[in-house]
């Protein structure tokens, strides 16, 4: 009996990902999610700019590759064409949807657009070479901040979640990382939730993931899992932030 | 018993599911070099091997297959 195999909705294409980047380990959650809701005929999955910017190579449903930070705005019209027969996600690193792409990310969650968006926090600018993005923590070293980043000079890090859950818009906004095999499983439920939520019609969900960049911090794969727990965690506490149905049926 | 296949072509030797492996089965094959260059994960032992698929659940490229 086959245990564990490659979700279908991936394809064969090997990964142009750094060896232990996690991008992979959420590439195969959604993928796996997609084969279990079976909704891969009908998916349409919007590629970021960014490390994942090839993610159209590695999912077997359709995908559009969308302008940098534009994926909410891409999604939403996608959405809107064809609400029945879609279902929409995007998947965003943080230089794209924390940085660039907040303003199409903060409208699209302020109209509760029903789109699925899964957000990679890696605290860091992968593709380019490992400069300061807006979600870097205070103090941690990077290209364009030598000395460790100072809250002062360049502001502090922005925590999309909690920043988010004040609207009134959202429907489900969690977040998760996949660090260890238990995270990854809590991860995966997350990102069903997101995609069942959306199948519902109860509109936008966000499933913010913790991730790791072995290569741009500077780090063996083993150490950078460790310090998404010493360093990430505390900073980004992982959890529910906004559940709306659930809180409604209280 | 459980079986392990490997896609090791496209293992980059992260080790992560060495780390993840709960009976420490699993290596990075020192003395092997695959397609990409890197030295993929192999198992040391596959007559140990119970088969809880963690090894599979950490790799970011789904290289592992698991049965039982």
């Amino acid at each position: 009996m086959v245990v564990f195999d490659k979700p279908h909705a991936l394809t064969d294409v090997p990964m142009h990902y750094c060896p232990g980047c996690t991008h992979g380990i959420v590439h195969r959650l959604v993928a796996e999610v997609i084969d279990e809701l079976s909704i891969e005929g009908k998916t349409i999955g919007i590629a970021p700019v960014g490390c994942s910017v090839m993610a159209y190579n590695y999912f077997n449903c359709d995908m559009i590759e969308a302008a940098h930070g534009r994926a909410p705005a891409v999604a939403t019209g996608v959405k809107r064409a064809d609400p029945e027969n879609h279902i929409v996600f995007t998947y965003q690193g943080d230089g794209d949807l924390a940085s660039i792409g907040m303003a199409e990310t903060v409208h699209a969650a302020a109209r509760n657009e029903n789109i699925t968006i899964i957000f990679i926090n890696n605290a860091i600018y992968g593709m380019t070479g490992g400069q300061m993005a807006p979600t870097s923590l205070p103090g941690q070293v990077t290209q364009t901040s030598p000395y460790g980043r100072d809250p002062k000079l360049c502001g502090y890090p922005i925590r999309v979640c909690e920043m988010l859950s004040e609207l009134e818009g959202p429907e489900y906004l969690e977040r998760v990382t996949v660090n260890n095999v238990k995270n990854v499983k809590n991860a995966k439920k997350a990102i069903k939730k997101a995609f069942q939520n959306q199948i519902d019609g109860k509109g936008f969900s966000l499933v913010e993931v913790i991730s790791a960049c072995p290569t741009n911090w500077g780090m063996t794969p083993q150490a950078a899992l460790k310090w998404i727990d010493d360093k990430m965690i505390p900073y980004y506490p992982l959890g529910v932030y906004k559940d709306r149905s659930a809180k409604e049926a209280e | 018993m459980a079986k392990l296949t490997f896609k090791t072509d496209n293992c980059k030797g992260c080790g992560l599911c060495v780390d993840a492996c709960p009976k420490h089965l699993l290596r990075i094959a020192p003395d092997k070099i695959n397609k990409k260059g890197h030295h993929p994960a192999e198992i040391t032992d596959p007559d140990a091997c119970v088969g809880c698929a963690f090894c599979a659940t950490m790799c970011p490229d789904c290289i592992i297959k698991v049965e039982r």
